[in-house]
């Protein structure tokens, strides 16, 4: 009797060890078929990613060099049937450059005020929610959606200072100065999302010290928070800026179709703006083989000038970030 | 992180409010110039229905259906007499409907695919220095603009799909109905997919990237792999950033309108998914790349309401899906995950 228990019990013992030693494991054998597979298809998609940006920047590069001279940087675009003497794309990088300025210079100042308000006010909280989803909106709206309604405005006769008014009196509603201010709209979204994130960097007691100085919040946001978060604005409207060269739709819509940058009026600078003109986005598109042009040489070298330009952009707002990135004790 | 700040601010509002009347000004005129994004929107919706009015209450319903050819209606449309009477409305925008559709969902449905993979990817399986790469990579491909990949689809992959996916029984088979030449349904997915993959691939790694490290590290602790703990910690945490980051790809794809004018082959018709894979080599054109063939006739009245109506059409679904991005996010946030 007594035997048969302790043998028992040892038994018990031993079983419960076993159980409370979980079987070992080799850490391959975790790995069934199916996350195999998972890791494969991670690792297989990722290598994709890099493939592709390898090809496009390969293929633009050597179509770019092979197709970017100084002769047609330099020299402005002509209407003509033989294609040598169609000229080059000057006019286009010069309304790019001056599409983009426009865009940045009317974005930036109202990109920070709705930034500084959003994240230093916010009052009342619904109002600020609703501004926040607002300009998701704005985000998301298509390029073309705001040329069209760019166009419908500004064809308004009391813009028409803005642009250039037929003699029957139809307001042309086309012209750099359109163009600019939709394109502004733009970029706004990134100027407001650059300003509020360097603004919330800030640390709390940086505000706290100003208040503590005797500075109400009107001057600490002039003094304290906006001096500090100037790389944040930088990059915002940089990216902005970059998104701005990007775009096509509105360029399309709102520049007319005229190759170069023909003035309207006769005050020196102003005529220019109130002009139309083309951007080096409208040229590729007019001279790919869905536009008029047909011209896929041209088309090509004024690509490769264009994604420079881009890539110009987005590497300083790399440099600002790295360089500007405040450390707060 | 804006709340945490308010009760500061109130007390040193209260201190300063007799003395600094300016304040209260600075704060009414920047909330003014903030709400006027809101007025803008509005503005914006309201101006671009009205004007677009015109061409959906003269089709009524039949607006939306199909029937008859799209391209012949709207030259019919642009040629109608100058005289307000006898405009001519007569549209069934199906085709454009139906391929703005059918070419975002498809484009959608693969990135989502990639963008999970990818992101698991960049954020768990990447050795270092292929992680460094990964993020300029993914930044240059956010970067290149529209217009770029249209030259770069319309040159490269379209001439390949003509010589290489089209057959001539394929040409053949539906000469009677439509000429094959390349620019396709397959090639506007295909860029399509590559443009929209970067806004997914941040949002769902920032929010991957966010998880809290102990949850993963419980998971792990189980004794799962790296997989499994991803698959069944990470990714269901994430859900709504997933959700998020397709509504937003959806919303972006939705108005893409160069790219695809350059290479879905700008022929209104309606590619039919169940002529098997043949559909995805039939030319197509989504409302947005009508929008910018038609750019030119928007002076001529009935064309440019047509052109306002789609503009609607268009401004009123993205404009539903980026609120509901924004609000998949802001959901996100309040477990303190992903709250950009």
């Amino acid at each position: 009797m007594s035997t048969t228990t302790t043998r028992k019990r040892k038994q018990e013992a031993v079983r419960q060890t076993r159980a409370a030693r979980p079987k070992k494991i080799k850490s391959k054998d975790s790995w069934s078929i199916g996350d195999r597979i998972g890791v494969g298809l991670a690792w297989f998609f990722g290598l994709m990613l890099c493939l592709v940006a390898a090809a496009i920047t390969l293929y633009m590069a050597w179509k770019g060099v092979s197709f970017v001279n100084w002769e047609i940087i330099s020299t402005s675009p002509e209407a003509s049937l033989e294609q040598s003497k169609t000229g080059g794309f000057l006019d286009p990088i010069i309304g790019t450059v001056l599409l983009t300025v426009i865009g940045a210079a009317i974005a930036t100042p109202i990109g920070v005020a709705i930034a500084i308000w959003l994240t230093e006010y916010g009052r009342p909280a619904p109002l600020a929610r609703f501004v926040e989803a607002g300009i998701e909106v704005i985000v998301g709206a298509p390029s073309i959606v705001l040329a069209i309604f760019g166009l419908l405005v500004f064809q308004q006769g009391f813009l028409s200072p803005f642009s250039f008014t037929a003699e029957g009196g139809a307001v042309f509603g086309r012209s750099f100065f359109a163009a600019g201010a939709v394109m502004s709209l733009i970029a706004l979204p990134f100027v407001v999302g650059g300003t509020r994130e360097a603004l919330n960097s800030i640390p709390r007691h940086v505000r706290e010290a100003s208040y503590a100085l005797g500075k109400d919040q009107a001057s600490t946001i002039r003094r304290v928070l906006l001096p500090s978060s100037r790389s944040g604005i930088a990059t915002g409207s940089t990216l902005g800026m970059a998104q701005i060269a990007g775009d096509t739709a509105v360029v399309v819509v709102l520049l007319g179709a005229s190759l170069q940058i023909s003035p309207e009026g006769d005050i020196p600078g102003l005529d220019v703006l109130k002009g139309t003109g083309s951007t080096l986005t409208s040229f590729v598109f007019q001279n790919s083989p869905a536009g008029e042009g047909n011209a896929p040489d041209k088309a090509y070298a004024a690509a490769f000038v264009l994604l420079l330009l881009v890539i110009l952009l987005n590497l300083i707002v790399n440099l600002v970030t790295r360089k500007g990135k405040q450390v707060w004790g | 992180m804006d709340e945490q700040y308010l009760g500061i601010f109130d007390e040193s509002e209260q201190a300063s409010k007799e003395e600094h009347p300016t304040n209260r000004r600075v704060e009414l005129m920047l909330g003014a110039l903030a709400s006027l994004v809101l007025v803008f929107i509005a503005g914006m919706v309201i101006f671009v229905f009205l004007k677009g009015l015109p061409s959906l209450t003269g089709n009524g319903i039949s607006w939306f259906g199909g029937g008859g050819n799209v391209d012949e209606q709207l030259t019919n449309i642009f040629n109608s007499p100058a005289e307000p009477e006898n405009y001519v409305y007569e549209l069934s925008a199906f085709p454009l409907l139906w391929s703005t559709f059918l070419i975002s969902f498809i484009a959608v449905c693969f990135a989502t695919v990639i963008s999970i993979f990818s992101s698991i990817f960049i954020v768990e399986f990447a050795p270092r220095p292929l992680e460094r790469i990964l993020e300029p990579v993914v930044k240059f491909l956010a970067a290149i603009p529209s217009v770029i990949y249209g030259l770069l689809g319309v040159l490269v992959l379209v001439p390949w799909i003509n010589d290489t996916l089209i057959t001539e029984e394929m040409r053949v088979s539906v000469r009677y109905v439509i000429q094959l030449d390349g620019t396709s349904v397959l090639a506007g997915v295909i860029i399509l997919t590559i443009m929209i993959l970067p806004i997914m691939i941040a949002i769902i790694t920032d929010s991957l990237r966010a998880v809290p490290q102990v949850w993963r590290e419980g998971a792990l602790a189980l004794g799962v792999n790296r997989w499994r703990a991803l698959r069944t910690v990470s990714l269901r945490a994430i859900r709504p950033a997933i959700v998020a980051a397709a509504v937003l790809a959806t919303a972006r794809a939705l108005g893409e309108a160069i790219m695809l004018a350059m290479v879905t082959g700008s022929i209104g018709f309606a590619p039919n998914p169940f002529d098997g894979f043949l559909f995805f080599l039939e030319p197509s054109r989504p409302l947005a790349a009508t929008i910018i063939d038609g750019a030119e006739g928007l002076s001529v009245e009935p064309f440019g309401q047509t052109m306002y109506a789609f503009a609607f059409i268009l401004i009123v679904s993205t404009g539903l899906l980026s609120f509901a991005g924004w609000a998949a996010r802001k959901s996100l946030s309040r477990y303190s995950i992903g709250a950009k």
